[in-house]
């Protein structure tokens, strides 16, 4: 048992971490986001250069080799400054499903192309009445003479507005919550019905309309590599979490040393103090939950996954909730403002609760699954 | 970054598990597995039983009984003992005083007291709290006054832990009344044979009789008996008080719990199904198994930045643990009381639980439920309270 970063992977997040130093400070950030994609090209172009795009691909397909452990670090770099390139879409949900159930071919073309940074990719799977049920999928996918045509509406799909490609799930058979019968398609996006918006936290998503649209296939028993991938995203966004509500607490941390009211620093107040020290215990327990998460994120038993990520996403949701909270409300009103970053972290935070299953939602699945332990 | 053991680590933790099953006799186990109490007998016997397989003392110098494990050895040692259900070794003289003595008493001290405190041959208990020293321990005002050869000690202590067995007392007295709190100090041993000791229990409010108060009325002990440098005694409480950085969290405790509130639940009827079944109380026992692996985890990294911290050095990580882990405990209590619903009610003495014949009113551990829940408030109170831990974290970790 070890927590120690081999050479490598010191490399990569001190690499990562410089980058959001130098390069995503919060009003840099905001250039960023004026952009008309509401991202920066020359930013993912540099994600590419420092071999951020390709890091857990293997080498033959432009890649680093690494695996949850490098991208936790890239994550957790990536919460401290906020980012809102589309790593998450493209690398994490794009990337992981072609690994997951594209051929060799499918994956020899289109991998080298995310990691050099030329190819956008966006997971349309959620749809308006799926709430947090992974296997609810009412598009439909139909094959005449060996060409695939998809039809139907997928909602909040995360960069769908910027993707060159979009990875749809849609159903080649049985009932709409049945985990069988779930294909995995790409389509070009090109052409494509989309009404992109912002999102709360800065980021983007988009509204997209199938109607008998081309598509290339990827699998026709999609399940088990939808269910692997959004579990190491939620491993994803758990460690995304630790870096913003680590950020945040240190913000909040300096700001009661300096701030000065009825003539002395509010962090002389043991009342504030004992609180700051609550958000502490949250952090540490969510940071220790991220690792296990991370850990576990390959873990070839979907079962004993499962149980880890959930249990991960249930201690991060709570914490973050407690954390960010607490953050605006021991600032009071500065954290209020569009122009402070503490408020931009707390959105964050919120959005990533609600991301693939809320704490209730994973709280209720650990539950059904025997508990934590 | 690597969670999995060592094929190493894993032997060592599977031959402990079963000399924990093998060798602990199974009528002492099950007490603690059913929140019983076990008697003073049966932490003797248990701690000779582990003392002759040398691993009662295992956090001591190897010179005198210790070993030489890696901190993962020594918390799977805890972990595998806490999960077991095994008595663990008296803290006061394992974790307490015969850490002091190893390192700052003479060598005839540690001669005389250090192997008869491994194998409880010496019961000892801890003089620390005052009626007006708790959280504030360096306010207290027993004083040791020298006269020749021997200490006169006057005053009082109080919630001494198990004091109606003890041989020998550890005192922090007032040997310098003109210098500042902390260092007018001294740490004394004092036999609890001596004349003008006077023991009185405190009844708790789950109806047991666990602490007590002592009374010294001018008791007179040997110089000979004094820790160390005279006024250096709250250096060495320090010492004792930071020692145990990890155990603290007694995951393997709270697991072991949950485990039984599991069984239980499952044997719990409400309505046509079982009380585990109930998705709201599934649900409050999932989110307390989550946090409790999350403690666990946040303790296997306070092992692992163990090894590179110097001996003796406080880890404040240490104090997370020590929040966490009572909080935790303390809601393996409420979920029990959960379980047994309202047959909590039911209240008897200990001696009465001992003695019966009567089948028992209710659920298995029906009788234990409420005065475990009642008398384990004590954790987030004693060892520093919780309120101490915050103030420590605010200092060391943030700064303030």
């Amino acid at each position: 048992m070890d927590f120690d970063l081999s050479d490598d992977q010191r490399l990569i997040r001190d690499s990562v971490e410089r980058l959001i130093a130098d390069r995503y400070g919060f009003e840099q950030r905001k250039g960023l986001m004026r952009q008309a994609e509401g991202f920066s090209r020359e930013m993912w172009a540099q994600m590419a250069e420092l071999g951020l795009l390709g890091v857990a691909f293997d080498e033959a397909q432009g890649g680093f080799g690494g695996g949850p452990v490098e991208t936790m670090l890239i994550a957790e770099a990536f919460g401290r400054g906020l980012v809102v390139e589309p790593y998450f879409a493209t690398v994490v949900l794009g990337a992981g499903l072609i690994r997951r159930a594209g051929s060799a071919e499918q994956q020899a073309e289109l991998l080298p192309k995310v990691a050099s940074g030329e190819l956008l990719l966006a997971f349309a799977h959620h749809e308006r009445h799926a709430r947090h049920d992974l296997a609810h999928v009412a598009t439909v996918a139909r094959e005449t003479d060996g060409a695939w045509e998809i039809t139907g509406e997928k909602s909040l799909v995360l960069h769908g507005d910027t993707a060159d490609r979009i990875i749809v799930s849609a159903r080649v058979e049985g009932e709409t919550t049945d985990q069988s019968g779930i294909g995995l398609f790409l389509v070009d996006a090109v052409g494509l019905n989309r009404r992109g918006y912002a999102t709360q936290d800065g980021q983007r998503a988009a509204e997209i309309a199938f109607d008998g649209t081309r598509a290339a296939l990827l699998t026709t028993d999609g399940f088990p590599a939808i269910a692997a991938t959004i579990d190491a995203a939620i491993a994803f966004v758990c460690a995304e979490a630790v870096g913003a509500m680590d950020e945040m607490h240190k913000i909040t941390v300096d700001y009661m040393k300096t701030r000065k009211q009825f003539g002395r620093a509010i962090g002389e107040f043991q009342v504030l103090q004992h609180r700051a020290v609550d958000m502490l215990v949250h952090l540490e327990q969510a940071r220790s939950m991220a690792l296990y998460a991370t850990m576990m994120a390959e873990e070839p038993d979907p079962v004993e996954r499962s149980r880890a990520v959930s249990s991960a996403k249930v201690a991060v949701g709570r914490a973050g909730r407690a954390v960010g909270q607490e953050a605006v409300q021991m600032h009071g009103g500065i954290a209020m403002t569009m122009e402070y970053k503490v408020g931009h972290y707390f959105k964050r935070m919120t959005m990533i609760e609600k991301l693939f299953g809320d704490t209730e939602h994973h709280l209720e699945k650990v539950a059904r699954a025997g508990g934590a332990l | 970054m690597d969670l999995s053991f060592t094929a190493e680590e894993r032997a060592f933790r599977d031959e402990l598990r079963e000399f924990f099953h093998s060798a602990i006799p199974d009528r002492i186990r099950r007490k603690l597995r059913e929140g019983l109490h076990h008697s003073k007998d049966d932490q003797i016997e248990t701690q000779r039983i582990l003392n002759a397989r040398g691993i009662a003392v295992p956090n001591w110098p190897v010179e005198w009984g210790g070993q030489p494990w890696s901190p993962v050895q020594m918390y799977m040692w805890q972990d595998e003992m806490q999960q077991a259900c095994v008595p663990f070794p008296l803290a006061f003289n394992c974790s307490m005083v015969g850490p002091v003595i190893a390192e700052f008493a003479t060598q005839e001290q540690k001669a005389h007291f250090l192997p008869r405190a491994a194998n409880l041959d010496d019961w000892w208990c801890q003089g620390f709290s005052e009626p007006g020293a708790g959280s504030d321990l360096a306010s207290l005002r027993t004083v040791a006054v020298r006269d020749g050869d021997h200490y006169v000690v006057n005053g009082q202590k109080t919630w001494t832990t198990l004091g109606q067995y003890a041989d020998w007392i550890f005192v922090l007295v007032r040997t310098d009344p003109a210098a500042k709190k902390q260092e007018g100090i001294s740490f004394i041993l004092v036999d609890m044979k001596t004349p003008g000791i006077t023991v009185r229990p405190i009844q708790t409010i789950d109806g047991g009789h666990e602490v007590n108060e002592v009374w010294f009325d001018n008791v007179r002990v040997p110089v000979g008996n004094l820790v160390g440098r005279e006024n250096k005694g709250w250096d060495y409480a320090k010492f004792l008080l930071g020692n145990e950085r990890t155990g603290i969290a007694r995951v393997g405790m709270s697991k072991a719990r949950i485990r039984r509130i599991r069984e239980l639940a499952a044997l719990e009827r409400i309505g046509e199904g079982r009380l585990i079944d109930e998705p709201k109380f599934r649900e409050k026992l999932a989110a307390v198994e989550i946090d409790l692996k999350a403690l666990e985890m946040t303790q296997m990294r306070v092992v692992a930045q163990e090894r590179s911290l110097p001996r003796g050095m406080p880890n404040p990580m240490s104090s997370v643990l020590k929040i966490k882990g009572s909080e935790l405990q303390q809601a393996t209590t409420e979920l029990m009381m959960d379980v047994i619903g309202p047959y909590v009610a039911p209240f008897f003495t200990e001696d009465e639980l001992e003695g019966r014949n009567e089948p028992q009113i209710g659920p298995d551990d029906a009788a234990t439920a409420a005065p475990m829940y009642f008398n384990w408030r004590k954790v987030s109170i004693y060892g520093g309270s919780n309120e101490i831990q915050r103030n420590i974290l605010a200092k060391a970790v943030l700064g303030f």
